[in-house]
């Protein structure tokens, strides 16, 4: 429970990071989504709130170059319920228009991807645009590390 | 669930493409691993230099502006035009490089790049498919090559939903081999049929599953210009294709999950 609560948790810091990169730079520069560059949240999740069965796990915040991003993941029954960006990059205001759109569907991508269970994704060609609104863009950074 | 194996993902923008590794029951620090995906990024960056329609200096387009003769140029430019030549006598022309419009001005040039996609990634996977009990999974812009072995699941491959390409609308499990998907729901109607030079409306989406990416890729695009009437004759591939009016379409041996 504890790992992929923590996985899930790197996971949603990583998009974020994808999404606030591109709103930082405004789209003109080419991107690339190495692990290396950004830097997840420490693994020391807290519990937090407790239900009956769910959980809410509180990632630390990580400081970025972009600012600070923190992110929550609720678990009940062995599944990701909820996932929440508390904190995120909103430095102007054109950062705060796209983050308003990214991410709620980050959340959806997120818990999407627990739910069909999958590896990747065969899809027509996506370019490196859409590719961070993209499923595989969720599952690959879940895996970077 | 599948069995919590060791897994790493590794995410470059190459040829335009988000291109991703994922390797699984090996130790993901393991000198060889990092050396392997950084030889498959570095083979698809070479192709993309030599190949791309789009870089002036490529060999492509030294060749196609008669700066560069064929004889001179890399041999891959060579190699691709053939296979080219291969692609569209094996789908009856619905593959065809020769005299596609160029996205960017319409004016038709030789396009070789629906087929170099498929081909450079087939030819990088071999630094993956030389690792000692890893399995893989290989990503190109959602094209995608797998490797289990022995002992490890299946890959689980989602097939995007054309209608919504947040969803998936089927799962394929594979031990190996090639899944590739044609259709226009992230660059619009980019299939050009051949014959008559205008974007193919008959097909939203098509999938085509077998041994090799080069050929799964090419024959989806094929069958995406094409329509239904592709999917006859597709063995030892198979292929899903949804139609312009929503129809689903399978080969007879397709499987999913």
């Amino acid at each position: 429970m504890r790992r992929i609560t923590l996985w899930m948790l790197s996971t949603v810091a990583a998009l974020v990071l994808m999404f606030s990169y591109r709103t930082s730079l405004h789209g003109t520069a080419p991107v690339r989504a190495s692990g290396a560059s950004a830097p997840a949240p420490s693994a020391s999740a807290a519990a937090g709130t407790q239900g009956s069965a769910a959980k809410t796990y509180q990632g630390s915040v990580a400081q970025t170059q972009w600012g600070p991003v923190q992110v929550t993941v609720t678990v009940s029954g062995g599944r990701i319920t909820d996932v929440g960006v508390p904190t995120y990059p909103n430095g102007n205001h054109r950062d705060e228009e796209i983050n308003a759109q990214a991410l709620p569907r980050l959340k959806e991508e997120v818990l999407d991807a627990q739910s069909a269970d999958i590896d990747t994704v065969s899809g027509a060609t996506v370019t490196s645009d859409g590719y961070r609104q993209s499923l595989q863009a969720a599952l690959d950074a879940a895996h970077l590390s | 669930m599948t069995a919590r194996l060791a897994r790493r993902a590794w995410v470059e923008q190459i040829m335009g493409l988000p291109v991703s590794v994922h390797v699984r029951g090996a130790d993901p620090a393991r000198p060889d691993v990092e050396l392997a995906v950084a030889r498959v990024f570095a083979d698809l960056c070479r192709a993309d230099a030599v190949l791309s329609p789009y870089r002036d200096a490529s060999d492509l387009s030294r060749w196609e502006r008669g700066e560069l003769a064929l004889g001179d140029a890399d041999p891959d430019l060579a190699l691709v035009m053939e296979l080219c030549d291969l692609a569209r006598e094996r789908t009856g022309g619905w593959f065809d490089a020769a005299g596609l419009p160029e996205p960017r001005t319409g004016r038709r040039r030789y396009d070789p790049s629906g087929l170099v996609k498929g081909w450079a990634v087939q030819r990088a996977a071999r630094h993956l498919a030389a690792l000692d009990g890893a399995g893989w999974c290989l990503n190109a812009g959602g094209d995608v090559l797998v490797h289990a072995p022995e002992g490890q699941p299946p890959w689980r491959v989602g097939i995007e939903d054309p209608a919504r390409p947040d969803r998936v609308m089927a799962v394929v499990a594979r031990r190996g081999g090639a899944v590739a998907t044609s259709g226009g729901a992230h660059r619009g109607a980019h299939i050009i049929d051949p014959h008559t030079g205008r974007p193919a409306a008959a097909v939203r989406s098509v999938t085509v599953a077998g041994p090799d990416l080069l050929w799964a890729d090419v024959r989806a695009t094929a069958a995406a210009a094409r329509g239904p009437d592709a999917l006859a004759g597709l063995a030892p591939y198979e292929a899903l294709m949804i139609t312009g009016a929503g129809e689903r379409l399978t080969t007879p041996g397709w499987t999913e999950d």
